[in-house]
């Protein structure tokens, strides 16, 4: 509350009566053109509020019509047309081919960046490092279905076990403890078997009663040695890659009750210039074949 | 709001409350008069070379060869680069526009303690585009008593054409300025014909009318109010001066008591009012130091006139330091005006001291940040080379048990030539590099191009074999070499692997 409003000695202005430590503020009064500043602003605002979808309910359009969302389509739409010649020749390419023209190749690479983010990072990772738990890196050298461009590709286009194509990939390990093919003991012996093949086995007598169980049941898909057979599948087992876990009880636990994890057939969900570039992305991920 | 009801009994009775002080006030109009001197010489040279600079500058040629801008100072913002004679920097290096910033704004303080508010009364564009206006108005409507009369006047024909005449003219001036604002931001012949011929593009002609619009409202309508209430720099530039700073002043111990010519035992101020009538923010510079006072020096010129006139010494309103005016006053205290007086006065004055504790700080402050940007400059590289690790995955273990690692390697190259380089890897572990897109050049060097006054983009993938596994992390360095085997520039990044517990069972 003021309380002690004086005449300012030296300007001959009141003050307002407030003081802070002897400080005392003078009243002067506001230049009348500010004031008009701030109505021109509120007439600035009523002008702006008419043009600008400015009310908050469905539907709201300026008196012009103008919406911002339709603004944003437009955008879209220029740059989709901007896009199509490249997106058009990198249709008809095939992902090898467009890997070798390096304007094809950036423009694929800029786009398999995005379109990986948006659908393949939610199980193979940001950068396609995968996880455990079948969902296999994308960025090493161990390929299940085959890393050249053409097999990325027809993985991308069909799938994996969806059941939405006819040409996808698919294969089917039995549950050898689930559905009764081996016991409790020879899964153990088998699973010893398995860790021989990277010599980790710790059990000499178990390996050896294993080889004959793996020779009967694994080795057709996995085979003998367990180098893996990518027609059927079937992923190597003598390497340092393992989809669902290293040790011991993570492989017999497999064996016993395997899962058969799916992936969906994007050629019908994406267009066929964004899955050659997928292709070409996940093929210079750093594991791509040639 | 304002004020408060004091209690009855404190008013005698019968007199009634004093009324509320008005919350607003409407602006003086400042009519300043024209005036000559060597001050007003000074500030028309100033004027004059400024705004030569700012409408010839970006005319300036400057060849940089093809494929670049040929202008000497041009801040490209659609390419994000700033051109200034031999100096072009990219957006990376804003550091340098922030080094002539921080010395822009350091050499204002040492001016400001040396000369007082020498900017704001000779080179602020605030003043210069105002004079500008005030002489164009002057031209058209008359000195001060004219457009005085003009002003109060009925609108007559002849009001009418005065004052179109004049806002077409200002306006004329502002569009000239807005359009040559525009051309320090693009080619200014190739704007200058899209601005006249109405081709060039929405943005130009947003940036072209804000800035006529701006300069025409500020140096037409607005003046002295910018000065007063708009601007910061009058609110602080107290802090810069002191006793020892040139300012304008009215030497009072010679002027006072002022009076008129004719009447005996006065000082040398006869009261003519010729410093306030020429004053452009209208205020009487015999009040001392002021915040509207913007260090002009006309109110100088104004007195210098008046004081030949009647024969007395010039000087009565000075730049001259407030230390000085106190020893004249103390000196000359008990004196009675005269010339013996004036004498005295002037006789025991000092020299400014124009190196004090404040100007030394000021100036060490302008040198070292003067010789940090040239040292910058100087060890400035033209060939960067940016190593950017990849965060996901960290590392990738390989079907073999070895690990790789995947880094995207960026080469900017600021010249306007193309480069063959040699990409080399160099650490203690073996590791192998293979750089896709890019041709091998021996063990563990690939060739790489740079592109012209851009960047190039490189992915590296580096392999550690099995078995060669030591510890988690190990130092590598990224060499980049030119044909001859000199040593471009080198970057350090590091080599990540799993723990090693991990390293034989893979990862879980």
């Amino acid at each position: 509350m003021p309380t002690k409003i004086e005449k300012d000695a030296l300007t001959g202005t009141e003050t307002t009566g407030h003081e802070w430590d002897g400080l005392k503020e003078l009243n002067t009064p506001l230049p009348k053109w500010w004031l008009y500043v701030l109505y021109a602003c509120i007439a600035f605002s009523a002008v702006y509020v008419m043009f600008y979808p400015a009310f908050p309910i469905r539907g709201a359009t300026g008196i012009t019509g103008w919406v911002a969302r339709e603004a944003i389509v437009e955008d879209l739409r220029a740059q989709q047309s901007q896009m199509a010649p490249m997106l058009a020749r990198i249709r008809a390419a095939s992902p090898a081919e467009i890997a070798v023209d390096p304007a094809l190749r950036g423009f694929a690479m800029a786009g398999g960046r995005i379109a990986f983010a948006n659908n393949c990072a939610g199980c193979h990772g940001a950068g396609g490092q995968g996880a455990t738990g079948g969902f296999p890196s994308l960025a090493d050298d161990d390929w299940i279905w085959g890393g050249t461009h053409d097999a990325i590709r027809h993985t991308i286009l069909h799938g994996v076990r969806g059941g939405e194509s006819d040409e996808e990939r698919v294969s089917m390990m039995p549950r050898f403890l689930a559905d009764g093919v081996l016991t409790l003991p020879q899964i153990n012996d088998t699973t010893e078997y398995v860790l021989g093949l990277t010599n980790r086995s710790t059990d000499a007598a178990a390996t050896a009663r294993g080889e004959t169980l793996y020779a009967e049941n694994c080795g057709a898909c996995h085979g003998e040695i367990g180098e893996g057979n990518r027609d059927v599948g079937a992923p190597r087992l003598n390497d340092q890659v393992w989809l669902f876990g290293a040790d011991k009880a993570a492989i017999a636990a497999y064996i016993a009750n395997p899962r058969m994890n799916v992936m969906p057939a994007w050629g019908q969900r994406l267009d066929a210039a964004v899955v050659n570039m997928l292709a070409v992305y996940v093929h210079a991920l750093g594991g791509g074949e040639n | 709001m304002s004020t408060v009801q004091k209690p009855a009994q404190m008013r005698p009775a019968g007199v009634p409350p004093a009324p509320p002080p008005p919350l607003y006030a409407d602006r003086q109009k400042v009519y300043p008069k024209a005036v000559s001197g060597p001050v007003r010489r000074a500030k028309w040279a100033a004027l004059v070379l400024l705004l030569a600079l700012y409408y010839i500058v970006p005319w300036i040629r400057w060849d940089r060869g093809p494929n670049a801008p040929n202008q000497a100072v041009l801040v490209d913002i659609t390419n994000g680069r700033l051109f200034f004679f031999f100096f072009e920097i990219w957006p990376q290096e804003v550091y340098f526009l922030t080094g002539i910033l921080v010395l822009g704004a350091v050499g204002l303080f040492a001016a400001t303690s040396l000369f007082g508010r020498i900017w704001c009364g000779f080179t602020c564009p605030q003043t210069v585009w105002t004079d500008l206006f005030m002489w164009v108005e002057r031209l058209i409507q008359g000195d001060r008593n004219e457009r005085m009369r003009l002003d109060k006047g009925p609108w007559t024909s002849d009001k009418i054409r005065k004052k179109a005449l004049t806002h077409a003219a200002w306006l004329g001036i502002a569009m000239a300025t807005g359009g040559a604002w525009i051309m320090y931001f693009q080619d200014a012949p190739t704007v200058t014909v899209e601005l006249l011929t109405g081709s060039a593009g929405l943005e130009t002609y947003f940036f072209f009318a804000l800035f006529t619009g701006t300069t025409y409202l500020l140096a037409g309508w607005a003046r002295e109010q910018v000065c007063t209430y708009m601007c910061p720099w009058p609110r602080f530039q107290a802090a810069m001066l002191d006793e020892n700073s040139l300012v304008v002043s009215y030497r009072d111990w010679r002027g006072e008591p002022r009076g008129k010519l004719k009447v005996e035992g006065i000082g040398d101020c006869i009261d003519c009012s010729a410093c306030v009538t020429v004053c452009p923010t209208g205020i009487d510079i015999r009040d001392g130091q002021q915040l509207e006072c913007i260090g002009c020096g006309l109110c100088v010129d104004a007195c210098d006139d008046v004081m030949a006139k009647i024969g007395r010494p010039k000087g009565l309103i000075a730049f001259e330091t407030l230390a000085n005016i106190a020893t004249s006053a103390a000196a000359t205290r008990d004196m009675p005006p005269g010339p013996a007086r004036d004498a005295r006065g002037m006789e025991v004055r000092h020299i400014p001291k124009f190196i004090r504790p404040r100007t030394i700080l000021y100036g060490a402050m302008l040198g070292a940040v003067l010789a940090v940007m040239v040292g910058a400059w100087l060890l400035r590289e033209t060939t960067t080379l940016s190593v950017i690790r990849d965060r996901a995955p960290l590392f990738v273990s390989l079907s073999d048990g070895g690990v790789r690692n995947g880094f995207t390697l960026k080469i900017a190259n600021k010249l306007r030539n193309t480069d063959a380089l040699t990409l080399s890897l160099h650490a203690e572990l073996p590791l192998q590099l293979v750089v896709q897109e890019a041709q091998p050049a021996g063990p563990n060097a690939w060739r790489v191009t740079t592109r012209a006054d851009g960047i190039t983009e490189w992915r590296a993938l580096v392999t550690l074999p099995p078995g060669h596994r030591s510890r988690e992390s190990a130092h590598v360095t990224f060499r980049l070499t030119d044909a001859q085997g000199q040593v471009v520039v080198t970057e350090r990044s590091v080599f990540l692997g799993p723990e090693r517990e991990e390293q034989y069972h893979g990862r879980r």
